[in-house]
C-alpha cells in the first residue's frame, strides 16, 4: 500500500516536470500555431545552464533557486531572440518547414552545447535544505521530490493568473482563439509573439533548471523531453493550459505504473494511450475542435509535370548508373547503393507529402521496420537473402496498414504528431526488446548472400530493385490513384462531393509508402550488414524529409536528387568534421528559409526565368 | 426530343440547430425534373445550411430528403452524389494542381469507379468526354490551363462541368454566380437553364442577384430565419408583401 503511495507520489514529481515544459509548448503554439521542435532544447540547456549556476552560487538556498530562477529567465531570452530570428518568418509557411526549421535548431543547438560544456554526462548538487528524504507510511520519500510536486499546481496558478488577471495575459489569450482578431484590435502581434516565446521558453528552461538535483545533465534530454512533452500537448488538447496539466498527471502515473507492470514498454504504453486519446477524443481531452490548426494555405497551383522526355531521361540516368561498376571503385559503389537506397526511402515520403499533402514525421517507422523485418528474419529463422528481403516491405506495408488507419483520421499537425507517435512506439520496442531486437547493440551479421556479396552485383540488384520500386511509384502518382491523392489534398470537400473517398485513399497511399519504405530498409539492412534502433529515430524520419524539401515538394524527380545530394553532404562533407550537427542544422534551416521550393524547383525556377 | 428521366427530390420539414439557435426550422419542398428553383432569402436566412444538409455535409436534427423514394439523410456526401446529387460550392471548390481538362476527367473516373487504377496514366483517359463537357460551358479553349490560375467566373464554369460529368439528376448550385461581371452572371443563369431544358435536371440554386433570380427560375422559395415564408412562381413571390418586409427590412 505504502509502495504504491510512494509510486504515485513519484509520477505526481514527473508529472510536475512534464507539466512545466508542456505549458510552455502549449503556449507556444496556442499563439503562434507552431509546434516548436526545439521546445526541449531550452529545456536541455536551461539545464546546463541551471548546472553551472548552481555549482557556483548553488551552496546557500538563496543561490540555489536564484540560479534556478535565471536560468529560466536566460531560456526566456534565448526564445525570444529565436522568435525574432527564425519563427517570425515561418508563420505563413507550412507546418513541414516550421517543425523542419524548428528542428534544425535542435541540431545546432546539440552541437553548440556539446561545444560549451563536453560531451560528459554532468551531476549537479543536491539542493541545499532540499536534501533529505522524509518517511511516507515508512517509505522514503525524496524531499525535493515533493517540492516539484507543490510546484506543478503553483506555476498553474500563476499562469491562470497572467492569462486572466493581466492585459498581456487577456491579449495572449485572443490571440490563441482568433489571431486576425487580435490584430484587427490594434495590438501589434510580433511583440505579442517574441513575448509568449519568452515565456514558453523560459518555462522549458525552468524544468530543465530544476532537473540538476533529480537527474544526470546530458545530451540527450532535449528530444526525449519534446517528444514526451509532444505527447501530453497532443493528450491535453493542443492550445488548452489545463490539458496540459490533466495529460501530465495522467501520463506521469501511467508512467510510474506502467514500469512496475511492464518495465519493458513503458515507451509503448504511453505512445498508445496517446493514439487511443485521439481516436476517441479527437481534439485531446480538453481542446476544443476550434484549437485545430487550420492547414497552412499550402495551395498548389502548379499541375504536377513529368518533365518533357521524362522517360528518355531516366532511361540514360539508368543506364549511366548501371554502367557505374566498369569504372567506381569499392567505396563509391557502397555510397552510390546508399544513395539508390535513399532515393526510394525519399520517394516513397514524397508520394504522402508531394500528392497527398501528409506531412509524416515519422516515417523512419517503415524504413526501420524493413530493415529490422529482414534482419530478424536472417537472425532468428536463418532466412536466406531473397526471402529475408521479401519479408522487409511486407511487414512495414503491414505495419503501415495498422499504423495509418489511425493516422489518416488526423490531419495536418495532429497527422505529423501521430506518425510521430507510431514511428516512437517502434523505435522503442526495438530500443527495449532486448531479448529479440538485441536493444541498443543492434543485429549484426547480416550479408548478403554469396552471389550477391560483390560490392558491384548488389549495386546492381539494389540498383534494380529500387529502380523497379521507383518506376511503379511513379506510375501509380500518374495514374487515378495519384489524381484522387492531389484531388484530396487540393480540396477535401470537392474530393468527396464528387464521390472521392479521401480517406481510403490515403490510407492506401501510407501503406503503398511504408511498403517502399520497407524494401528500402531491407535492402540498407544487407547494404550494412547490420541494424540499430536509430534507424527508426526521429532524426532518420527527418533526413527523409530534408532530402525530400532539398529536392522540392511539387516535383516527381526532387526526392531521388534530394536524397543524392543529401547523402554526399552527409558522407563526404560532415564526415569532415566533429560538428555535423552544426552543418546539418544550418543547412535545414537555410533550407526552410531560402529554397523553401527545394533544388529541383529552383533550378526549373531559374531555367524559367532565364 | 427524347424521353428524359423524371426525378423527384422530396424534402420534408427539414431542422438543423447549433446550440440552441435554429438555422433551419422545417424547411419542406419539392423539386422535380425541369424545375430551377431558386432559394432566396437575406444573409444568414440558413441556405447554406439547407444546402449543406441536402448533400450531407451536415446532419439534420430531424426531416427527411428522399431521392425518388431513396432517403438520403445520414448517408455521406459522397454516397449522395454517387445517388444523383451533384453540387457546386459558393466558394469555389476544384482541384488547383490540376488542369481544367483533369478536373472534370476526376469525376468522370470517379464515377466509372476507375479511380484505384495504379497503372495507366489518368490524363489519357476520359479526356474526350471531358472536353466536350467543357465545350458546352465554354471552356474548351483553357481545357489545358490550370486550374488554379484561372479568372473567377471560369473556375464557376468549371464546377458546372465538374457537376455535369457525373450526369446527376438533381444539381444543387450554391450562389452560382458571386463575385461574376453582370453580363457573365445573366450567361451563366441562361446556361444553367438550358441544361435543365435540355437534359432534364432538377436544379435548386441560392443566389443574391434578384435579376438572376427573377430572369431564370422557374419557381422561388423564399428563407428567413431558418423558415420558408413564401413560394410560388417568381411574379407571385415579388408580389409577396411579407418577401417585400424582409427584403426591404418593414416589420414583418
Amino acid at each position: 500500500m505504502s509502495f504504491l503511495l510512494v509510486q504515485a507520489l513519484s509520477g505526481l514529481a514527473t508529472a510536475a516536470t512534464l507539466f512545466l515544459v508542456s505549458s510552455g509548448l502549449t503556449i507556444v503554439f496556442g499563439v503562434t500555431r507552431i509546434v516548436n521542435f526545439a521546445h526541449g532544447s531550452f529545456y536541455m540547456v536551461g539545464a546546463y545552464a541551471g548546472w553551472s549556476l548552481i555549482e557556483r552560487f548553488g551552496g546557500t538556498p538563496a543561490g540555489f533557486w536564484g540560479s534556478v530562477a535565471a536560468a529560466a529567465l536566460a531560456m526566456g531570452v534565448l526564445g525570444a531572440a529565436m522568435e525574432i530570428g527564425l519563427l517570425r518568418r515561418l508563420y505563413r509557411s507550412p507546418e513541414l518547414f516550421q517543425l523542419l526549421g524548428t528542428f534544425g535548431v535542435v541540431l545546432v543547438v546539440q552541437d553548440l552545447t556539446a561545444w560549451a560544456w563536453g560531451p560528459e554526462d554532468l551531476l549537479g548538487r543536491r539542493a541545499p535544505g532540499l536534501k533529505g528524504s522524509i518517511d511516507i507510511l515508512d517509505q522514503p520519500f525524496p524531499l525535493y521530490d515533493l517540492v516539484l510536486i507543490g510546484l506543478g499546481p503553483l506555476v498553474l496558478g500563476l499562469l491562470w493568473l497572467l492569462f486572466n488577471r493581466t492585459r498581456w495575459g487577456t491579449l495572449v489569450r485572443a490571440a490563441t482563439q482568433d489571431r486576425e482578431m487580435t490584430s484587427a484590435l490594434g495590438v501589434d502581434p510580433t511583440r505579442l509573439f517574441t513575448g509568449v516565446l519568452f515565456l514558453g521558453c523560459a518555462l522549458a528552461g525552468l524544468g530543465g533548471a530544476l532537473q540538476v538535483p533529480r537527474e544526470a545533465v546530458t545530451l540527450q534530454m532535449d528530444v526525449a523531453i519534446v517528444v514526451e512533452a509532444f505527447v501530453v500537448v497532443v493528450v491535453g488538447g493542443m492550445g488548452s493550459l489545463t490539458g496540459a496539466f490533466l495529460a501530465s498527471l495522467l501520463i506521469g502515473q501511467l508512467q510510474a505504473f506502467g514500469i512496475l507492470v511492464f518495465p519493458q514498454i513503458t515507451l509503448v504504453i504511453v505512445f498508445l494511450f496517446m493514439a487511443v486519446v485521439l481516436v476517441l477524443r479527437p481534439h485531446g481531452l480538453l481542446g476544443r475542435a476550434e484549437e485545430v490548426p487550420p492547414t497552412a494555405p499550402a495551395t498548389v497551383t502548379v499541375p504536377l509535370s513529368a518533365g518533357r522526355h521524362a522517360g528518355v531521361w531516366a532511361l540514360a540516368l539508368l543506364a549511366v548508373m548501371a554502367a557505374a561498376p566498369l569504372v567506381a571503385g569499392d567505396y563509391a559503389l557502397i555510397l552510390l547503393t546508399e544513395v539508390v537506397i535513399l532515393a526510394l526511402f525519399a520517394a516513397s515520403l514524397h508520394l504522402l507529402i508531394g500528392l497527398g499533402g501528409l506531412v509524416s514525421f515519422g516515417h523512419a517507422a517503415w524504413f526501420g521496420m524493413g530493415a529490422y523485418g529482414s534482419a530478424l528474419l536472417v537472425k532468428h529463422l536463418d532466412a536466406p537473402m531473397p526471402l529475408a528481403l521479401a519479408g522487409a516491405p511486407v511487414l512495414a506495408g503491414l505495419g503501415a496498414l495498422v499504423a495509418g488507419w489511425f493516422c489518416v483520421r488526423r490531419s495536418g499537425l495532429y497527422f505529423a504528431m501521430l506518425t510521430l507517435a507510431f514511428a516512437q512506439i517502434v523505435w522503442s520496442i526495438a530500443f527495449q526488446w532486448y531479448a529479440v531486437t538485441g536493444g541498443d547493440n543492434g543485429i549484426l551479421g547480416v550479408w548478403p548472400s554469396a552471389w550477391a556479396a560483390g560490392k558491384a552485383a548488389y549495386y546492381w540488384l539494389t540498383l534494380a530493385l529500387c529502380g523497379g520500386a521507383l518506376w511503379l511509384l511513379r506510375r501509380a502518382a500518374f495514374a487515378p490513384f495519384g489524381y484522387a491523392l492531389r484531388a484530396g489534398r487540393d480540396s477535401g470537400l470537392r474530393a468527396e462531393s464528387v464521390g472521392i473517398d479521401v480517406r481510403r485513399f490515403q490510407w492506401m497511399a501510407f501503406v503503398l509508402a511504408g511498403t517502399a519504405a520497407g524494401l528500402a530498409g531491407g535492402l540498407y539492412a544487407f547494404a550494412k550488414g547490420s541494424v540499430f534502433p536509430t534507424l527508426l529515430a526521429v532524426p532518420q524520419s527527418v533526413d527523409a524529409l530534408v532530402m525530400v524539401l532539398m529536392g522540392g515538394i511539387q516535383t516527381i524527380a526532387g526526392p531521388l536528387a534530394g536524397a543524392a545530394v543529401f547523402h554526399l553532404l552527409e558522407s563526404e562533407v560532415m564526415s569532415m568534421t566533429d560538428w555535423w550537427r552544426l552543418v546539418l542544422g544550418l543547412i535545414i534551416i537555410a533550407l526552410v528559409l531560402v529554397f523553401p521550393k527545394g533544388i529541383v524547383g529552383f533550378l526549373s525556377g531559374f531555367r524559367r526565368r532565364a | 426530343m427524347s424521353e428524359l428521366p423524371m426525378s423527384e427530390l422530396v424534402v420534408r420539414d427539414l431542422q438543423r440547430s447549433f446550440g440552441g439557435v435554429q438555422a433551419v426550422g422545417g424547411v419542406s419542398f419539392t423539386l422535380r425534373s425541369g424545375d430551377l428553383l431558386a432559394l432566396i432569402g437575406p444573409n444568414g436566412a440558413g441556405k447554406s445550411t439547407c444546402f449543406n444538409l441536402l448533400n450531407g455535409q451536415l446532419r439534420p436534427d430531424s426531416g427527411s430528403v428522399r431521392l425518388d423514394g431513396t432517403e438520403l439523410v445520414g448517408l455521406p456526401p459522397r454516397r449522395i452524389w454517387a445517388l444523383g446529387v451533384g453540387r457546386t460550392f459558393q466558394i469555389t471548390a476544384t482541384f488547383a494542381s490540376m488542369t481544367v481538362a483533369e478536373n472534370v476527367q476526376m469525376v468522370l473516373l470517379s464515377r466509372a469507379r476507375r479511380l484505384f487504377g495504379l497503372w495507366r496514366p489518368a490524363a489519357a483517359q476520359f479526356r474526350e468526354p471531358a472536353l466536350a463537357l467543357l465545350d458546352r460551358v465554354g471552356m474548351a479553349a483553357q481545357a489545358d490551363r490550370p486550374c488554379g490560375v484561372l479568372a473567377y467566373g471560369d473556375v464557376k464554369r468549371v464546377e458546372l462541368a465538374m457537376a455535369l460529368a457525373s450526369e446527376p439528376a438533381v444539381l444543387l448550385m450554391d450562389e452560382p454566380t458571386a463575385g461574376m461581371a453582370p453580363a457573365e452572371r445573366l450567361a451563366l443563369m441562361a446556361l444553367t437553364a438550358e441544361l435543365v431544358r435540355e437534359r432534364g435536371l432538377a436544379v435548386l440554386f441560392t443566389e443574391h442577384d434578384m435579376d438572376a433570380v427573377f430572369g431564370h427560375a422557374t419557381r422561388v422559395l423564399v428563407l428567413d430565419r431558418g423558415r420558408l415564408i413564401a413560394e410560388g412562381s417568381p411574379e407571385q413571390v415579388r408580389a409577396d408583401p411579407r418577401v417585400q418586409s424582409v427584403y426591404l427590412g418593414g416589420e414583418a
